[in-house]
């Protein structure tokens, strides 16, 4: 197989990050690979996988809307392109996205995992927290999640939306196929299980044969 | 503040800590902060991309030309920026002014600026931050300030340049400082390390931390007289994680077209032809008039306030 390519959406937010925690799940997992920084729409044609970052999810939508870049990621995630986002990536990521204290948003998001999430959710950054959270999808030890002025997914849409995880009563990560959303930031952790979970759907996905041709 | 290990703690929320505001500070990488004044200034700001905006009682540039004492802006109108835009609020205090920022955190703020463009309020201290559940930011000229302004919490740098000027070239002179003097501390012995935190006046494990790292262990912006798309692409090309645009954007007679091209110029600095697109979209007419530094008195330069 050839070495697997991991994009992280770089535009603006924690970008390093997120490379970062890439290549040491690459590694952990005995894996040939490497994170390739997103900025331009043709990038998107070179990668196995995206990753959308932290950061402002407004600023992200209008500068990906200025060049094209959201409709070709749009278009590879239509063709089965698997899609990690925590927090703004959640928030770009998802079909309807409400403020908790202005409502209705027109900012422009990629509409593709049917939920609607609720940004600035617990509220500002006063109110940011640090806490232990149950997946059971990747174990029984408890995840460190760092919430940021962090979204909850409101509602889900869709029979296809798993719930992975919870936060007293409010949803903090689903799935839905390939597409994987996180209202927190593993990539702010010790802990790798979550970007580990993600390139497990890369491997399992037709989209990582997507060079075969030229690869053979 | 100790980080224990994810076993043995968070059985409960944890508020404020480390990981909490340093963590707030990375989100904001690559992008703009906008000083604002008003609802219609921050709302054209969001529009625009802005990753935050700064809400002030008056410009810097203004600041400047009015004179008097500068203080923290009427939480009133705070308030209102906050109930108007979706993104974070950050405003500044006086340097050494704990009521300001207490008053700021009670409000809500996302960040607080202890910032030299306001009056400092105590010529020898400034705030101790750890205290805070808000993180701040603060500015620096060279290494040793940075490192003092983290020994003593803040959670996010900013260079201090000359703010108020619209001239990029004292912001140049303090990040090539800070970088450099990171670069030099590669390769240093035990005993070269402890002589420089002395000088420095910091703990000797944070010198280590920064030259281990490479880089400051907080995120560190350029501000101070940053004015047009060209400007922020230079000051990404020679290492700041972001910018900050004073009175750049609302002191210049296009702010919402100029408030665009600083959000792409900083997003695709690495790429000359893209930051040309976004210079094309302003016209110099219109920038900020701008001082020359040189003709500054000693007494009107900012940036020496609280060292």
């Amino acid at each position: 197989m050839a070495p697997l390519r991991i994009g992280v959406l770089a535009l603006q937010g924690d970008v390093s990050e997120h490379t970062d925690m890439v290549n040491l799940a690459l590694k952990r997992m005995g894996l040939e690979g490497e994170a390739i920084k997103i900025k331009k729409k043709e990038q998107i044609d070179e990668i196995h996988g995206l990753i959308i970052p932290g950061g402002e999810s407004t600023t992200m939508g209008r500068v990906s809307e200025l060049y094209g870049l959201i409709k070709s990621i749009k278009d590879a995630a239509l063709a089965g392109m698997p899609m990690l986002g925590t927090c703004a990536g959640l928030i770009l990521m998802a079909k309807k996205v409400q403020d908790a204290k202005m409502g209705e948003t027109k900012q422009p998001t990629l509409g593709l995992l049917e939920v609607e999430v609720v940004r600035n959710a617990f509220g500002r950054q006063r109110e940011s927290f640090e806490t232990n959270v149950k997946i059971p999808k990747i174990g029984k030890k408890p995840f460190p999640g760092v919430f940021i002025r962090a979204p909850i997914i409101g509602s889900i849409l869709s029979n296809d939306v798993e719930v992975l995880a919870h936060h007293d009563d409010k949803i903090v990560t689903v799935q839905q196929d390939g597409l994987i959303g996180i209202a927190f930031h593993p990539e702010l952790a010790d802990d790798t299980r979550l970007h580990e979970l993600f390139i497990e759907l890369i491997l399992k996905s037709t989209f990582k044969n997507r060079f075969s041709k030229e690869d053979a | 503040m100790v980080i224990a290990t994810t076993e043995t703690r968070l059985s409960k929320p944890e508020f404020g800590t480390i990981r909490v505001k340093r963590g707030f500070a990375k989100m904001q990488k690559g992008g703009v902060i906008m000083d604002v004044t008003n609802v219609e200034q921050a709302q054209i700001a969001e529009e625009s991309g802005a990753i935050a905006v700064m809400v002030l009682d008056k410009l810097p540039a203004d600041v400047r030309a009015v004179g008097g004492v500068a203080r923290m802006c009427d939480p009133t109108r705070i308030q209102e920026v906050m109930d108007h835009v979706t993104i974070p609020v950050m405003a500044k205090c006086r340097i050494g002014h704990y009521m300001e920022a207490k008053i700021l955190e009670a409000l809500r703020i996302d960040m607080i600026d202890e910032s030299e463009v306001l009056t400092p309020a105590d010529d020898v201290h400034h705030i101790d931050k750890w205290e805070f559940t808000v993180p701040f930011i603060n500015g620096c000229r060279d290494l040793g300030e940075a490192l003092r302004r983290i020994a003593e919490g803040a959670s996010m740098l900013r260079t201090k340049g000359e703010a108020g000027t619209g001239n990029v070239a004292e912001a140049v002179k303090h990040m090539k400082l800070i970088m450099g003097k990171i670069g030099e501390l590669k390769g240093l012995g035990g005993e070269q390390i402890i002589d420089i935190a002395k000088e420095y006046r910091v703990p000797v494990k944070l010198i280590k931390e920064t030259a281990k790292l490479g880089r400051l262990p907080v995120v560190n912006f350029a501000a101070g007289g940053i004015a047009t798309p060209a400007d922020a692409a230079l000051m990404m090309h020679l290492g700041a994680d972001g910018v900050f645009v004073g009175s750049g954007i609302f002191k210049s007679k296009d702010p919402l077209t100029r408030a665009e091209s600083i959000v792409i110029a900083t997003t695709y600095w690495d790429d000359p032809r893209m930051v040309l697109e976004a210079s094309k979209m302003i016209s110099e007419e219109k920038s900020m008039m701008g001082i020359d530094i040189k003709t500054l008195k000693p007494e009107q330069m900012m940036q020496v306030r609280g060292v």
